[in-house]
């Protein structure tokens, strides 16, 4: 496979870590597949421009940082504002409008896709915007089994959770193949 | 996927390396970015009969873990920089008293409070040399977190085997970062257990006379044996001295049974070092990023090699000295101003073939800075 960088980001509290820790996890546990995922904080407790990266290959990773994201997510106009001009060339990007105004164009797939607006509507609560989100990265780049992310989610949250994280899953990778 | 393969952090991994050595008391004081070897041992030491404290400060927590090694028990504790710095006084009383105990440093951006949240590795010095007065110490590192599980099993086992405390000099990205961990098997790692004294109770027991492979067999503290504990320079049976015979007797032991088995002591690894007329040598998280542009750039034809240490004290020169024979040029490459460099110029043949390759700034040195760095050292500018 191709090695693939990914660079979540956000404000502190929409979930971009834990969304990264999920597909991390998934690439190795589920499907064999070597991962490394570090995260970038200050000595904030909360708030604040937040960034999470994942590489993902079949191959040893050493340096564990992302210099250039073949997938960059960008969930507030401050994480968009900071990191659009890194997105590697050729690579993807994919915000929110209710978030972020896209304002220059890269050299890369564009996709603004309405996770939020779509979560709220159809199961109205904001906690899994992030769940949401990893459906869609998976529908747009085919990185990982959808399957791979619920096996994980099911180890980790408690059973009244799954469904409503199932269902954020399901409207990410709807609104990925929609797109 | 084996239920023993984990994603996890290099903070964990470093907890379960502990717990497969067979630790049983950790005393701490949570600090970032090593709080969560603290905050894990907090779940998964009473699960197994073990004790948790967090005690009122790092001192503390230094003097809870030399006192329950003593009553027999495998200890820790896990800090940061100003953590680190308020351990040195106790530190140096296990090293004095030959109390076998791991601290862990998940060194952070210093001095002072510095950067908590930030990379770095300038503590290689304040392992070797923080606490007062001439000693032996050893330190181990690692890059990543299978390495982490085995260093800390390692350090456990060296603790054991020298009567010493060893400290564990890990950094924020190998803590903090998360990847794969194979957890070995029970007994697939050897472990060394607490040498015990074979004196029965109502015989005198003296706790500091060596045996004759000059190992010195432990009484469980507060069981069939008295004895005493102090940081003085002390005789035989553990009381105050200060003969000068006793003294130097003493001092040349606890320098002696580190500094003579160096080599012993050596981790490290190599990466293409066969035929590499440039050598670098690095360790920790800046290991990862050297290795990164060993990888590249042999596949482009450029001899380029790696001496990963894991072992950084007792400093391993005859090792080092043997890699870098051949070596045109040897960068360094660490996150601070020189502090492994200066041991390499010290051990190396041509110390002016040694270069530094560094980043102080709080990031992870970048394989790019490392191969510009390269590009300077041969003249071809970056």
């Amino acid at each position: 496979m191709e090695r693939c960088r990914l660079v979540f980001s956000g404000s502190g509290g929409q979930g971009v870590i834990t969304a990264a820790i999920l597909l991390a996890e998934a690439a190795v546990l589920e499907e064999g597949l070597n991962a490394v995922q570090a995260q970038a904080y200050g000595a904030a407790a909360r708030g604040g421009a937040t960034r999470s990266d994942v590489i993902v290959s079949d191959e040893e990773i050493y340096f564990p940082k992302v210099n250039q994201p073949n997938v960059l997510v960008c969930l507030t106009q401050e994480a968009y504002n900071k990191f659009y001009p890194i997105i590697r060339p050729g690579g993807m990007l994919l915000t929110d409008p209710r978030y972020v105004k896209i304002e220059r164009k890269v050299d890369a797939r564009q996709w603004e896709l309405e996770m939020f607006r779509t979560v709220m509507d159809r199961i109205g609560k904001p906690i899994v915007f992030n769940i949401c989100m990893l459906g869609a990265v998976l529908g747009l780049t085919n990185l990982l089994k959808p399957e791979s992310i619920l096996k994980v989610l099911e180890r980790r949250m408690p059973a009244a959770f799954l469904d409503m994280n199932r269902q954020a899953l399901d409207i990410g990778l709807e609104l990925a193949r929609a797109a | 996927m084996k239920p023993n393969t984990k994603f996890l952090q290099g903070n964990e991994a470093c907890v379960e390396g502990a717990l497969y050595a067979g630790l049983r008391f950790f005393a701490g004081y949570p600090i970032t970015p090593s709080t969560e070897i603290a905050e894990t041992l907090s779940a998964r030491l009473p699960q197994i009969g073990g004790k948790f404290i967090q005690m009122e400060d790092e001192i503390a927590s230094m003097c809870a873990i030399i006192g329950a090694s003593l009553t027999g028990h495998k200890v820790m504790t896990a800090t940061s920089g100003p953590g680190f710095s308020l351990k040195q006084e106790a530190l140096g009383y296990a090293v004095m008293a030959e109390i076998p105990c791991v601290v862990v440093n998940v060194q952070r951006g210093g001095p002072s409070t510095g950067n908590p949240t930030h990379v770095a590795q300038g503590d290689v010095m304040q392992a070797r040399w923080g606490t007062h007065g001439d000693h032996a110490i050893v330190t181990l590192t690692a890059s990543n977190h299978q390495d982490v599980f085995a260093m800390t099993v390692e350090a456990f086992n060296i603790a054991e085997t020298y009567r010493t405390p060893v400290i564990l000099l890990f950094d924020e990205v190998v803590g903090h970062m998360r990847e794969k961990l194979v957890i070995p098997a029970p007994g697939e790692i050897p472990l060394v257990e607490r040498l015990r004294t074979s004196v029965p109770g109502g015989v005198d027991y003296h706790p500091y006379l060596p045996r004759e492979d000059g190992r010195l067999p432990m009484s469980d503290f507060g069981g069939v044996h008295r004895y005493n504990v102090t940081g003085l320079f002390h005789d035989m049976w553990g009381f105050p001295s200060d003969n000068p015979g006793v003294v130097h007797g003493l001092m040349r032991h606890l320098v002696d049974k580190i500094e003579n088995n160096a080599g012993q002591l050596a981790r490290y690894k190599e990466f293409e070092l066969q035929d590499a007329d440039t050598v670098l040598i690095s360790y920790g998280s800046a290991a990862r990023s050297a290795l990164h542009v060993v990888r590249n750039r042999r596949a482009r034809g450029e001899k380029l090699g790696l001496l990963e240490l894991q072992t950084l004290w007792p400093f391993p020169a005859a090792l080092v000295r043997d890699h870098c024979a051949r070596a045109r040029s040897v960068v360094v490459v660490e996150m601070n101003t020189g502090q492994i460099m200066r041991e390499v110029k010290a051990a190396v043949k041509n110390p002016e073939n040694v270069f530094l390759a560094n980043r102080i700034d709080g990031t992870l040195i970048t394989p790019t800075d490392i191969r510009n760095i390269l590009r300077l050292i041969q003249g071809r500018g970056v």
